[in-house]
């Protein structure tokens, strides 16, 4: 009978938590973030854009120098994630350091090595796949999609 | 060859967008989505044929950010798709992407096992 009261209580409650958490949490630095994501993810891009040029200078087609160029970025992001010094930058660059597919090594190497402890086959060899499953699930889906309509058309 | 300050360009807008849709969806959209979400509308993006002059104007701005990822993945099914049909569609997006993808899990294999998280 007195579920309505308590359904306003609750609300109410809810909404003096919600003033006080806004109060307290402190103002988000939108302006900085965006800073930081614009420069650190350019910054990102243009290195891979330098490594792509020199490639093609020596001589690999476009399509070979790209896969290559990936290749090495995931390398040093992997490498830099293992010596903690990527997350110190993403802490800072947000997005920039997430959107290039040097934060999708990232979260691979990160998410891998918290379950060490797991171990090196259902631990580290499952949980790589915590960030990696999803994003390759829905890559593999969308392309099989876009090559069937395609083929249909 | 694409002008340097062109990929630092576009690539820092589209991280400046990812970095815009956390921040102003907190804490709805984590990391996850973004990656996720950026494979999945590049490559619708490129599949409607509106990625690739992107490409051309930017280079490593755009192939590089994760939507460049889906570029790829869309590139491969379609080409895949013109030749080998029904099978080129299942197999192009993954054979235009193994080498990124068998990078990841190996150096990521390698570099979980090599290092320990610091804190």
């Amino acid at each position: 009978m007195n579920m309505p009261q308590n359904e306003g209580l609750k609300n109410a409650e809810k909404a003096e938590y919600d003033s006080m958490v806004s109060q307290i949490s402190p103002k988000p630095t939108y302006l900085k973030n965006f800073l930081w994501a614009f420069v650190i993810g350019g910054l990102i891009c243009m290195t891979g854009q330098i490594i792509l040029n020199s490639l093609i200078k020596s001589g690999m087609d476009l399509k070979a120098a790209g896969s290559m160029t990936s290749v090495i970025l995931i390398f040093l992001a992997a490498l830099f994630t293992g010596l903690g010094l990527y997350d110190e930058l993403a802490k800072k660059a947000g997005a920039g350091t997430i959107v290039p597919i040097t934060g999708f090594a990232n979260a691979i190497v990160a998410s891998a090595m918290e379950f060490k402890r797991e171990g090196y086959i259902f631990g580290v060899g499952a949980r790589i796949f915590t960030v990696a499953g999803p994003t390759l699930v829905f890559g593999f889906v969308i392309s099989v999609i876009i090559g069937l309509i395609k083929f249909l058309i | 060859m694409v002008p340097l300050y062109m990929s630092f360009f576009v690539g820092g807008i589209l991280c400046l967008i990812g970095q815009m849709i956390m921040d102003f969806t907190k804490p709805k959209i984590t990391p996850g989505h973004i990656l996720v979400g950026y494979i999945t509308i590049g490559a619708i993006i490129s599949g409607l044929g509106l990625y690739q002059p992107l490409v051309d104007i930017a280079g490593a701005g755009a192939t590089v950010p994760l939507s460049g990822f889906g570029h790829l993945l869309a590139q491969g099914a379609i080409e895949a798709a013109d030749k080998r049909g029904v099978l080129g569609a299942f197999s192009g997006g993954v054979e235009a992407t193994a080498a990124g993808i068998t990078a990841a899990i190996v150096f990521g294999y390698v570099a979980a096992v090599l290092f320990n998280p610091k804190s």
